[in-house]
């Protein structure tokens, strides 16, 4: 596995550059950055608020509600402002993701609003706005078990690496690539996807390097939420 | 720190006593702007991108460029656009959604405000005449919304375009290829516009304000200039102004144009 060669020579087990940073967004109730590599997402929350319209308040718990954006510049080639159906289902995907680690109990009939905005692209930018969106919460105060990590692990071929940039994404020696963006919190998982061709074995192995990667991104985080209180 | 949806009208006698007196609640002179500070290359799969921040206002400006038709009226020219979205990301008062207003004034100033002034040379863009041409994508993002993103805007589109490269094209294959750039700058004129807007709040005419200001200013007017050379104009919202007021607010902006010109060619450096 050692022998395998990533196109920009990191090691199998080797996260781009990973940097954040907590409070950028000024008018917002919390907000972070988060940078791996060259991708670049910029999260904000607004809330707790009441929900609006009245009929989607929940009587029972406060509502989580995620809106994940890219700017059209963001990547190569142009993408039209607004929403999609690839952005419609990473912001579904961004709320369950999150949720579990939130508890918003004691927020009846409110809703907590996190916007998520994808400055510059390359691969794994629903990881990027996951965990930039974990740090806002925590950031803005919101009650929550634990911050929530997320990392991409692909497999190459035949050999898995953790986070993929778009240069891997588009490999295409043998097998190809297989992309399996995960989430997790307090050690369990909140999101998974997957797309490619990998067998239960060597996906169960990549499970153990998803949970090595989110703890280092975890330590990214606290590091950022301490800067931010200093 | 999470900003506030209104402004209070006790605010707006207060602020009105300030003016009065030459003053703001932030210490500067009616006309003065806040500190600008521009970034370029904030994104690099853009052909060029700025982002400006003007006090506590940050706004970010994106330039993608296309190869298409040109249109029958100008098939020789290529073509531009400027799109804006005020996220919610950028202020509690957006909301998620389809543009409304106020974002799509935003864009058709903007993009007024570069069309008429002829900063962009289309016709240095045209690759074969009524064939094809490129097409210049300006888009323009809040990031922060403390008042007078227009303004803030208006110069984040002349940063991004001033140091924008434009992508390589295969002729043969008619493919832009993307993400593989020339040396050659966008073609742009040396007259630079800048959209500067006047607000009027009570008797008084002031330049860049907060969104407190914002909140009370009762009509403002656009007006996209270079060098002196008007080209473009918008008076927004409700209330009139006399015809004096409009000759100060074209005389505040004129003076303000140069210290903003100065700025934007410093830092861009």
């Amino acid at each position: 596995m050692a022998e395998f060669k990533r196109p920009d020579g990191r090691k199998v087990t080797e996260m781009r550059e990973t940097s954040a940073k907590v409070g950028v967004i000024k008018n917002a109730d919390g907000s972070a950055m988060f940078q791996t590599g060259k991708t670049i997402a910029i999260a904000a929350v607004y809330g707790p608020k009441k929900m609006h319209p009245q009929h989607s308040q929940n009587p029972a718990k406060g509502t989580l509600r995620c809106n994940y954006n890219m700017m059209s510049f963001s990547v190569t080639d142009r993408i039209r402002p607004g929403p999609s159906r690839r952005s419609t289902e990473i912001s579904k995907i961004t709320e369950w993701a999150l949720e579990p680690a939130l508890d918003l109990e004691k927020y009846p009939n409110m809703v907590v609003d996190v916007h998520i905005s994808i400055l510059q692209a390359d691969a794994g930018t629903r990881c990027a706005g996951i965990n930039a969106a974990s740090l806002a919460l925590a950031h803005a105060g919101i009650p929550m078990r634990d911050l929530v990590t997320s990392i991409s692990i692909g497999k190459l071929d035949k050999t898995l690496v953790v986070d993929l940039d778009k240069k891997e994404e588009d490999f295409e020696e043998g097998e190809g690539p297989t992309d399996i963006p995960i989430s997790m919190t307090g050690g369990k998982i909140t999101h998974l996807q997957l797309d490619g061709k990998i067998n239960g074995a060597q996906l169960k192995e990549g499970l153990k390097m998803a949970k090595d990667a989110c703890d280092e991104i975890y330590e990214i985080q606290k590091k950022a939420l301490k800067e931010a209180t200093q | 720190m999470a900003s506030k949806m209104t402004t209070s009208k006790i605010t707006k006698e207060r602020v009105e006593k300030y003016l009065a007196e030459g003053k703001r609640f932030d210490g500067r002179k009616l006309e003065e702007f806040r500190d600008l500070k521009i970034e370029t290359g904030i994104s690099e799969n853009a052909e060029g991108s700025a982002k400006v921040t003007l006090g506590n206002t940050e706004v970010i400006v994106g330039i993608k460029m296309n190869v298409g038709t040109p249109y029958p009226d100008s098939a020789d020219s290529g073509n531009m656009m400027v799109t804006a979205e005020l996220l919610p990301l950028s202020s509690p008062r957006y909301e998620s959604g389809p543009p409304k207003f106020p974002a799509i004034e935003l864009g058709r100033v903007l993009d007024r405000a570069i069309r008429e002034s002829k900063f962009i040379d289309l016709k240095k863009l045209c690759i074969v005449e009524g064939e094809k041409v490129w097409t210049v994508f300006i888009d323009v993002y809040s990031l922060n919304d403390d008042g007078n993103l227009l303004d803030a805007a208006g110069i984040g589109i002349v940063a991004a375009l001033k140091t924008a490269k434009i992508p390589k094209y295969d002729s043969e294959k008619e493919k832009v290829l993307f993400g593989d750039w020339t040396d050659e700058n966008v073609p742009l004129s040396t007259e630079v516009p800048l959209s500067l807007t006047a607000h009027k709040i009570g008797e008084y005419l002031i330049l860049d304000p907060t969104k407190e200001e914002e909140d009370l200013c009762e009509t403002r007017v656009t007006i996209g200039s270079a060098k002196g050379s008007i080209s473009s104009m918008q008076k927004g919202n409700l209330e009139s102004l006399k015809i004096e007021e409009m000759e100060k607010a074209i005389d505040l902006v004129d003076n303000a144009y140069g210290g903003i010109f100065k700025k934007i060619e410093e830092q861009l450096k």
